[in-house]
């Protein structure tokens, strides 16, 4: 049927088929819940297999699992005293250890196994509380020592799972929730930098990386398409920041992910995966991902077959290519780390008496400090505040796929700033958050600033909001005021106000008059109302508008006129019926 | 696949094994010796390397078997290794370090290395403006069976 070959182009959305004689059957894989088999289904935010339907042809499910590095926030490196700097002079932060110079040994840095522990708390790891170290062997020119000393016997947490949201159909209206396990998450080191010179045939290496804390987070292969990836992704990027464990800029390189994907169709055994790397920031996942699993589709619709290699995503050309390289199974020769013991971690019961306070990390103690995570503050936000949950979402989440250059969120502190407007301001939540949402924040965005950077100050803005509020200025003026203030001259609402005379005529005779002149202007128009035309009192209060130069409130116009002669009606019809006197016929004109 | 004998290559014939010929019971790990199987009675457990696994040893430890002597020695290695095996490890957790039941030290988050730019660089052999230099990505070794060395000591 055409209906099922079309792609349907909602965000990554596209219906995968591969012809076949037999009807599809859906058992599907036990755990996708959201299976709808009766139609067109769209990998993005209902789950796994993608359709067959009526015209027999067989689903496709895609698998996607990632593989997360995050660099840890802390001062200095993993294993050594140098310094963590992003854009630093080559070389300049590598220290004995980092450059593998012999007689050099790993120290363990403090900071980084807490930052490890508090992730793992927040993604509800089970902590393995002896975990060890091990040297995973490679040869690279940015890896000086030849190996890299990672935990892959024995991680420091395990068995854990990320919760994230997904819009449907591409409104922000319809979330659902989702959940990836996390299948471990260990500590290792950074490898240090290579850039390549083909023209001269050589590469130059910065090891200032070397040595640099990570954490890898290894996930199961739950998801199905870009979308879900990326959005995952998102919500452990918010974690991370929120948390204070990896700033967790993939501009900055300080979170990189790995995608591995495979199709299959259901029923069957897992396909052969393919990893793609080299991807630049959360559009590109998803992008990437989308891409893979239809080349994989194809691939195997026209009869090959895939193989088991890393692949590079281009983003320029939108597609993934061999590496080179990386071809054949690498043979990484994992052996213990002789010269580290293993890490022990306490908790409240094993605590041990007579150790040094500073030797000791405490599992429990650190889960006691851990901040509200993002969920919880978006469930706060909504409860207390009576706003909607997709709006929670946004002034909670990050900008960092938009190309943004600074390496600051911008939406980081908007929620604050909500918050403290709401505490200087009148006006209800529901519609402050209309303000932000829409107003400040398309300034913000159209300036490339952060809310810390707007001259827009949450005082000024509720001050504008009050004056709103008491209805001594109209919506449209509050608007023009909020242009003016974006000039950042200092000014105050009142000031600005009164300068460009945006008051509410509050003078009942004023008002009065100028209705007056209106309907005495405008024969014509009265008759049709009288009439029962209530549509061209529009007319009529436009033109009082236009008189007032929009200092007049078209409700307070109506409430402001009782006894003239001509109705002048407010927008909505049940104005019209609280008034019943304002019915009547014409009266002493 | 060609498996090498080492009948041609060792002067004084057979290397008898050392040990009892219990070594090849069942539960042995056989994953350390991909290639060999299980040889039956005593005498006969020379280790036989294939070409592929000495291709595969070459590349990842940057090792060069050169010729035949090296490849003898190399199967002597593994046969006195082999000899741990003798001994039952059954519900003994493996060792991997003798600091085992030291303390892991727990380093502050203190900046205390770095800025020696110029003493590591002063180690390489060429850099460019602070950078060292390395040849583009890992070149691929040349196939064992193609080495001039290697194939001297196959006649």
């Amino acid at each position: 049927m055409a209906a099922m070959a079309t792609m349907v182009a909602a965000g990554c959305g596209g219906v995968w088929c591969r012809a076949r004689q037999r009807c599809a059957r859906w058992p599907g894989p036990g755990s996708r819940p959201f299976l709808r088999a009766q139609r067109a289904v769209v990998c993005n935010a209902r789950g796994g297999a993608v359709s067959a339907g009526k015209s027999g042809l067989a689903p496709w499910i895609p698998v996607v699992g990632l593989e997360i590095h995050a660099q840890i926030s802390s001062n200095s490196k993993l294993f050594s005293g140098s310094r963590v700097q992003f854009a630093a002079p080559p070389n300049s932060l590598v220290s004995f250890f980092d450059a593998s110079l012999p007689g050099t040994l790993p120290v363990l840095n403090r900071r980084c196994v807490e930052a490890a522990v508090m992730t793992a708390l927040a993604l509800n790891c089970r902590i393995n509380k002896k975990s060890l170290f091990d040297r995973k062997h490679y040869f690279y020119a940015d890896l000086p020592a030849g190996y890299q000393i990672t935990q892959q016997r024995v991680p420091i947490a395990v068995n854990g799972s990320l919760s994230y949201s997904l819009c449907i159909d591409n409104k922000m209206s319809q979330m659902v929730t989702k959940t990836v396990r996390i299948k471990q998450i260990q500590l290792e080191q950074d490898s240090g930098k290579s850039l390549h010179d083909d023209t001269r045939s050589q590469t130059f290496v910065d090891l200032n990386r070397a040595g640099v804390g990570l954490m890898e987070l290894v996930m199961e292969p739950d998801m199905c398409c870009g979308e879900e990836a990326a959005a995952a992704v998102r919500e452990l990027q918010l974690i991370l920041q929120t948390l204070g464990s990896s700033q967790a800029v993939m501009a900055e390189g300080q979170l990189r992910v790995d995608a591995n994907v495979s199709v299959h169709h259901p029923g069957e055994p897992y396909g052969v995966r393919t990893e793609v790397k080299n991807i630049n920031s959360i559009r590109f996942l998803a992008k990437a991902v989308d891409y893979e699993i239809q080349r994989q589709i194809q691939e195997l619709g026209n009869g090959g077959t895939i193989l088991n290699e890393t692949r590079a995503f281009d983003s320029k050309l939108g597609c993934t290519v061999p590496m080179r390289d990386k071809e054949g199974k690498q043979d990484y020769r994992f052996m213990p780390e002789p010269n580290l013991p293993p890490l022990i971690l306490y908790d409240a019961k094993s605590l041990p008496a007579n150790m040094n306070h500073q030797q000791v990390i405490n599992i429990d103690w650190i889960h006691e400090r851990l901040p509200d995570l993002p969920s919880v503050k978006r469930e706060k936000l909504v409860e207390q505040y009576g706003i909607l949950p997709e709006h929670s979402f946004t002034l909670l989440v990050w900008q960092q796929d938009q190309n943004c250059n600074s390496s600051q969120a911008s939406e980081d502190g908007l929620a604050e700033f909500f918050e403290s407007v709401v505490k200087q301001t009148q006006m209800k939540p529901k519609k402050v958050i209309g303000w932000i949402l829409n107003d400040l924040l398309s300034y913000l965005k159209q300036h490339s600033l952060t809310v810390k950077e707007s001259p827009v100050s949450s005082f000024l803005l509720a001050d504008l909001l009050n004056l709103l509020e008491k209805k001594e200025i109209s919506s449209t003026a509050a608007k023009r005021v909020l242009a003016e203030l974006w000039k950042g001259e200092g000014k105050t609402p009142l000031e600005t106000v009164k300068e460009h005379k945006l008051e509410l005529l509050q003078d009942q005779k004023e008002l009065e008059q100028i209705c007056q002149a209106v309907i005495d202007g405008q024969e014509n128009e009265v008759m049709a109302i009288k009439a029962g035309n209530r549509k061209v009192l529009n007319k009529l209060i436009g033109l009082v508008q236009k008189k007032t130069q929009g200092r007049s409130n078209p409700v307070l116009m109506n409430f402001s006129v009782p006894l003239c002669s001509i109705v002048l009606v407010g927008y909505t019809s049940s104005i019209l019926k609280s008034q019943p006197s304002l019915d009547a016929s014409a009266k002493g004109r | 696949m060609r498996v090498l004998s080492l009948g041609r290559w060792l002067r004084a014939g057979l290397v008898p094994p050392r040990g009892p010929a219990s070594r090849h019971s069942g539960d042995r790990h056989s994953g350390h010796r991909p290639q060999a199987p299980p040889q039956g009675p005593a005498q006969v457990l020379l280790q036989k390397v294939s070409v592929e696994v000495l291709e595969h040893l070459e590349q990842l430890a940057l090792v060069d078997f050169r010729d035949s002597e090296g490849v003898e020695r190399l199967q002597k290695a593994i046969q006195f290794a082999d000899q741990l095996h003798e001994v039952n490890t059954d519900g003994v957790e493996p060792m991997d370090s003798v600091l085992e039941d030291r303390c892991l030290y727990l380093r502050e988050d203190d900046v205390t290395e770095g800025n020696c730019t110029k003493e590591l660089l002063e180690n390489a052999r060429e850099t460019v403006e602070e950078y060292f230099v390395a040849p583009p990505g890992n070149i691929p070794l040349v196939k064992l069976e193609e080495q001039k060395t290697y194939l001297q000591g196959s006649k």
